[in-house]
């Protein structure tokens, strides 16, 4: 089989609008969550969240663009603009033919179909944006992608709420290894931050009303981000031979389903899909220095995650840093991998591991190294990356450094 | 209906169980209200009573008010109920 590697990232998020800001984000330990800025925010009762602030989208798209640019698929156009540039990479001929897009996204367009709704329902018009459906279809932002890089091959969107990333970067992965591109893009985008996204989250009761603190005692729940990421994932032989610089290699991937509850996480779904990351990428346990955890920060989560990684590690859970980089640029939803796919790649290039910030008090059925409150330094030399989303769907990535 | 009474009907509802087998001093969890069952059961006692009930499903010791049983869940909307006419 074929080696998949990393050789282009990009991103926009609530922390900084590239990469190298995000990762100084990282390492300084800065928290991105405040005070939404959002229309009707008096009727929601939860206000807080971590918002892409200063984006102004007619800075990276013309009059005729941005239309049909949902706030998701803006992110995710710049993302893949900054990774493609990072790449060195052109599309044509052949190459075109072999490269795709896969992208995960759980909301879509959410922002446009809000204010359509908004605009039909409660202000009683009676006519629409021309655009409106193909600005919120799930596949806008994988679409635009393809279109501007004229990638023609294989090109989809999954969409698995908290893990949609995460298995999207599992199937570019497991496309470029069996052969069937040459070069994927892939990572995820979200952009629920509307009235309407806050407001369905906040029924379901599992949001905090004051911080996102991950494996602590005093954890009060999920804080909602925006934001998007996007990689290149190629054929290793394919970047060798250009020349292109390597930032990781993608060594494995692992899924599961709970097949038990439509939200309360299974520890059970969680440790097969870790144990299935690390077999495929042919790691041991104790060759895994850092995990970026799912770490939500509501009771079920954290809990169940710190079981599923103790037994998927066993002795090895003792000593590897685990931590939650969703306390400082919150729960992107189905962007949520692909951002926290760049803290995986700063540990295993600059040998800094993110820190879990907010973290006030040890719980103990959270008894991981959890990085609490300051960046560390560790070299490692493989990491994991874990989601698991509602539906009890999972699925975690092995990266190893080159 | 009274406010218990009505309070009744929505538990009943709920736990899929004739009102008539709810008796207050019950625990809901022995109505086989589970935490997804709670949350809706809130929802549908807002909804009943126009008022809010505080509650976090990540933090079931630090709730400001008990809704751990029938009893408790009346005096709980009661206690609201006279905020809200206040």
């Amino acid at each position: 089989m074929r080696r998949v590697v990393i050789t282009g990232a990009g991103t926009v998020n609530p922390l900084a609008q590239d990469v190298d800001a995000t990762y100084a984000a990282f390492a300084e330990g800065r928290c991105a969550i405040g005070t939404l800025d959002i229309r009707d925010l008096d009727r929601l009762s939860v206000k807080i969240g971590a918002q892409v602030k200063g984006w102004h989208p007619e800075q990276h798209f013309s009059r005729q663009t941005l239309p049909l640019l949902d706030r998701f698929a803006q992110f995710t156009l710049v993302s893949a603009r900054q990774a493609i540039a990072q790449s060195g990479l052109q599309f044509d001929g052949a190459l075109a033919d072999r490269s795709g897009v896969v992208l995960g996204t759980a909301g879509g367009g959410l922002n446009t179909t809000d204010d359509t709704y908004r605009s039909v329902y409660a202000e009683g018009k009676n006519r629409v944006h021309p655009f409106v459906v193909p600005k919120l279809m799930h596949n806008a932002g994988a679409s635009h992608v393809s279109i501007e890089f004229n990638l023609r091959g294989p090109s989809f969107v999954v969409s698995s709420a908290c893990a949609s990333s995460n298995h999207a970067m599992a199937l570019a992965f497991q496309m470029v290894r069996s052969g069937a591109a040459e070069v994927m893009l892939t990572g995820g985008a979200e952009a629920m931050l509307s009235f309407g996204g806050i407001k369905a989250w906040e029924g379901l009761r599992v949001m905090s009303q004051e911080a996102c603190r991950p494996f602590c005692l005093t954890r009060s729940g999920m804080v909602q981000g925006e934001g998007a990421a996007v990689f290149v994932f190629e054929d290793y032989e394919h970047a060798r031979n250009r020349g292109a610089e390597i930032l990781a290699e993608v060594a494995g991937a692992g899924m599961s389903s709970d097949a038990s509850d439509i939200v309360m996480p299974s520890t059970e779904g969680a440790t097969r899909a870790i144990g299935l990351a690390l077999r495929d990428a042919g790691l041991a346990p104790e060759d895994v220095g850092y995990i970026n955890a799912h770490g939500t920060g509501t009771a079920a989560n954290d809990k169940s995650e710190t079981a599923a990684i103790r037994t998927a590690f066993g002795a090895a859970a003792e000593r590897v840093l685990v931590s939650s980089t969703k306390s400082m640029h919150g729960h992107l939803i189905g962007g949520t991998g692909a951002v926290e796919l760049l803290a995986c790649l700063m540990a295993l290039r600059q040998g800094i591991i993110a820190p879990t910030v907010g973290y006030q008090r040890p719980d103990a059925d959270c008894d991981l190294n959890v990085v609490p409150n300051m960046a560390r330094q560790a070299k490692v030399t493989a990491v994991v990356s874990n989601a698991f989303a509602f539906g009890g769907l999972n699925a975690v990535l092995a990266l190893r450094g080159m | 209906m009274n406010v218990e009474q009505q309070i009744i009907a929505v538990l009943a509802e709920q736990a899929m169980l004739d009102p008539s087998d709810i008796t207050t001093d019950q625990p809901l969890a022995a109505l086989g209200i589970d935490s997804l069952g709670l949350v809706e059961t809130i929802f549908a006692l807002e909804e009943a009573f126009d008022i809010t009930i505080p509650f976090n499903a990540n933090e079931p010791l630090a709730q400001s008010m008990d809704l751990s049983s029938v009893d408790a869940l009346i005096s709980a909307v009661q206690i609201l109920l006279a905020k809200k006419a206040a």
